[in-house]
């Protein structure tokens, strides 16, 4: 692993950019590490979900009579069980969402949307006697036609999924209802104009499919509720004061008396940041006056939690013949699932963002179709338009018989490069990342017989956000960080090296907890790679506010002002004599000069810390089967500083290995009738360990100027090349254009057959 | 006088891609833009990313404006 630190002298740096050992780990591989199913309470009982067969039907009846009367059921949960709810936009962890969708998503308003749709629930003494009792429901349905991409969707006939949705943002109130939920547009100068001075266009439209997350650990939680006072949620969440709000919002409950305590976290991806079980599993709470124990099975999680969007989007870009790009040009449809609020727009405002290019328009549409509702999934948007993108623009360097690195450095956003969704980007590292891209061994190797290269960008702005921490000192002199971002990537390990490089005091000295939403003032969910730039800033807030505490006890204790005191490694010092007192001596007597010792650190953290990655990708490809082997894979990325740069080269490999299993094999299979036919990690195919090689990586760190040690979010960016590194790789290899994804043996086989 | 410019929503809603306003913090840059345009919701307004001369700020209600300033309202931005 090679770390390419060209604009920063980290050497005087003590403790951040080490390689701490991870306080989480003996607990995890040993199993002590308590997960979302692993919690259990004195009479608990388990809830499970009833869901739909098919992915587009009325509900003409229920017949619950059987079930209730099973010994051992204890609650039966329906739609009609929730407070009632109308539209409202509401923040939750997913960004904005409608309370409406976001409750009939939980559970069928008399018309079930996609398979798996949950249409009630049951809790019983057991989890078999809640199957059996779910085995025991008849529903009558009238099945509809169910829409399953984006084009039958928009079809003038296509059976609506909503009767009441109207199309948002054309220029006229439409006056019947559409699968379309919004259009909106984002433009930069005159594409036309732009378009009119290029000596070469390429234009294609490309596919990409439903994908999971593919967190190992499925949604679970164990719930508690107590009508007299405090309610109880323990679950596996990517943030906790989200599901906190969120689930009052829907039971009409007050913030103050409801608990969420996140468990550790088996992956989330931004799968893990809205709700699913957690409402209903308190309404059955409520009904049975027990705790409620539910977790999804695999094949749950695949049928009824949030993927990411499958996408039919069209590039066209233009340029000159001394490789300038003139125009920039794009219309995106993005599947939703079965509610509006697919991340159509964020796919427009980063498709073109890695380019400093005078023209630009996109159209970006969010389109309703029978399938769930889609989820976050790292860079929500971004994969899918920049994967059309960046396929072009290999295309056209290839056209222009330019090097795709040295096209992408002339045209490179850089400082000041004013980006279609309006400002201009602060110092931001593309241009060093694609140096470093080109410096490679890997870009210096030859390639062989069947085997091809691809080369791409990626964008993630990575916005801060509201974090509160506490940094409260022992009598000894060590300390405790209590934050509220769940640790998903190591985040607790990146806290204490920033509190112990702000304090001077050694990282061993420091235990990070993540607290639960009484014992920490909110914060913002761990996603959009917010947690180590933004939760990172109020530590160190909170370790100066320590700091500031510190000199003042010294300086009582020494009856000087505290103008004449400093503070160097750990210690306090007075300046106009030679008296020292280490952090230990003054948290040791800190009764007697005032209490104890407590930092605070609550901020909402201005900036962003934008982080451009570029990936090069070398496969072989098997004629006669159109299978393909990576062969070579380097990821290179803007770390901004690299706090503990094994956790950074995890996300980069982590975000590689995802992208390269959506660009060859991952996929929602669904037949005609919308059935999804592989529910599980047999035959949705997400990359094993032996399917791939070492991904190489190269840490740059062009320091983020809104950060105090210069970092920006990691976990991003890095999902976003792959995709078109790895299908272009394909392409070149077989010299056939690829536009659909995933590049699985028959779909390759098809285009080789096809072009043969 | 700051400028504000508007994201393809805002603009098909009140005809406008950007306008001149005087403000100190951006609370009157809200109370501004609601005073002039009845159909702009202070809550739409607050579901949207906003960046003060070119840096991103959640929430920013009390974040000052300068005389020459550039307000961009956006998409809000979340993640993954």
């Amino acid at each position: 692993m090679k770390n390419t630190n060209e604009a920063t002298d980290a050497s005087h740096y003590k403790y951040i950019g080490t390689r701490s050992i991870r306080p989480d780990g003996f607990e995890k591989v040993t199993g002590r590490a308590n997960y979302g199913a692993d919690l259990s309470l004195p009479g608990m009982i388990w809830g499970k979900m009833l869901r739909s067969p098919h992915a587009h039907a009325m509900i003409k009846s229920i017949d619950i009579s059987k079930a209730e009367a099973l010994a051992g059921v204890m609650a039966v949960v329906t739609y009609n069980d929730f407070p009632s709810v109308s539209s409202e936009i509401v923040a939750t962890g997913e960004g904005t969402e409608d309370l409406l969708d976001l409750a009939r998503n939980l559970m069928a308003d008399g018309k079930v949307l996609y398979h798996g749709h949950a249409i009630l629930g049951v809790a019983a003494i057991s989890r078999q006697i809640a199957e059996q009792a779910l085995a025991l429901i008849d529903v009558e349905y009238e099945v509809l036609p169910a829409v399953l991409d984006v084009r039958d969707a928009m079809a003038k006939d296509a059976p609506v999924l909503h009767e009441k949705m109207y199309t948002e943002g054309l220029a006229e109130t439409p006056n019947t209802a559409s699968n379309v939920a919004s259009v909106v547009e984002l433009k930069k100068g005159d594409v036309d104009a732009g378009f009119a001075q290029a000596d070469v266009i390429v234009e294609r439209e490309f596919y990409t499919p439903t994908v999971h997350q593919g967190y190992i650990e499925p949604h679970a939680c164990t719930v508690r509720y107590d009508e007299h006072g405090q309610s109880m949620v323990w679950c596996s969440t990517q943030g906790h004061f989200d599901v906190r709000a969120t689930t009052a919002k829907l039971l009409h409950m007050s913030l103050s008396k409801l608990k969420v305590i996140a468990s550790e976290i088996g992956g989330g991806f931004g799968g893990k940041t809205t709700v699913y079980l957690e409402p209903v599993a308190l309404l059955m709470s409520k009904k049975s006056g027990r705790p409620v124990k539910m977790i999804m099975d695999r094949d749950e999680v695949f049928k009824a939690s949030g993927p990411g969007s499958a996408t039919r989007n069209w590039i066209k870009i233009g340029a000159k013949n001394d490789g300038t790009i003139t125009a920039m040009q794009g219309k995106l449809h993005y599947e939703a699932g079965a509610f509006k609020g697919s991340p159509a727009r964020l796919g427009g405002m980063t498709a073109f963002t890695p380019y400093d290019v005078e023209n630009m328009f996109v159209e970006c549409y969010d389109v309703v179709v029978n399938k769930p509702k889609v989820a976050a999934y790292r860079a929500p948007g971004a994969p899918q338009a920049e994967y059309a993108a960046e396929m072009i623009v290999s295309e056209l360097a290839a056209r222009l018989a330019i090097d795709p690195i040295d096209f992408r450095l002339q045209n490179a956003a850089k400082e000041g490069t004013k980006t279609i969704y309006g400002p201009k980007l602060k110092r931001v590292g593309l241009v060093e990342c694609l140096e470093a891209a080109k410096n490679s061994p890997h870009y210096q190797q030859a390639l062989k017989e069947n085997q091809g290269r691809g080369v791409s960008s990626g964008f993630w702005f990575n916005i801060g956000g509201s974090s509160s921490v506490t940094l409260n000192m022992n009598r000894d002199g060590t300390g405790t960080i209590v934050e509220g971002s769940p640790d998903i990537g190591g985040s607790r390990a990146s806290m204490q090296l920033m509190a112990a490089e702000t304090l001077g005091i050694a990282a061993e000295s420091f235990k990070t907890i993540v607290a639960d939403t009484e014992n920490i003032a909110h914060n913002d969910g761990t996603g959009g790679s917010r947690t180590t730039f933004a939760t990172g800033m109020a530590v160190v807030e909170a370790a100066k506010d320590v700091i500031r505490q510190m000199k003042e006890r010294a300086a009582s204790v020494w009856n000087v002002n505290v103008d004449v005191i400093d503070w160097v490694d750990g210690v306090a010092i007075n300046v106009g004599g030679s008296e020292k007192l280490s952090a230990a001596e003054i948290c040791a007597t800190a009764d007697r000069t005032g209490g104890q010792i407590s930092g605070q650190g609550n901020i909402n953290a201005r900036g962003a810390g934008p982080s451009f990655a570029v990936h090069i990708c070398d496969v072989e490809v098997d004629k006669e089967t159109g299978k393909v082997d990576v062969v070579r894979y380097t990821a290179i990325q803007d770390a901004g500083k690299a706090i503990h740069p094994s956790y950074v080269e995890g996300q980069y490999q982590g975000g590689a290995a995802q992208g390269i299993g959506w660009a060859l094999n991952e996929e929602y299979v669904y037949n005609d009738k919308g059935i999804l036919q592989n529910p599980g990690f047999l035959d949705y195919r997400i990359p094993l360990a032996s399917d791939l090689p070492m991904i190489e990586t190269v840490i740059v760190e062009v320091p983020n100027p809104a950060h105090p040690f210069g970092v920006r979010g990691v976990g991003e960016s890095g999902i976003i090349p792959p995709l078109a590194a790895t299908a272009y790789a394909v392409s070149d290899a077989i010299n056939a254009p690829i536009t659909d994804l995933p590049c699985s043996p028959p779909n390759v086989l098809a285009v080789i057959q096809a072009n043969s | 006088m700051a400028r504000v410019i508007f994201p393809d929503e805002i603009e098909k809603l009140i005809g406008e891609n950007n306008l001149m306003v005087d403000a100190r913090v951006f609370r009157d840059v809200v109370t501004e833009l609601i005073g002039r345009y009845p159909e702009l919701k202070e809550s739409s307004l607050d579901k949207m990313a906003v960046a003060i001369d070119d840096v991103i700020v959640v929430d920013p209600l009390l974040e000052p404006i300068n005389s020459d300033s550039d307000i961009y309202f956006f998409h809000f931005v979340t993640g993954g």
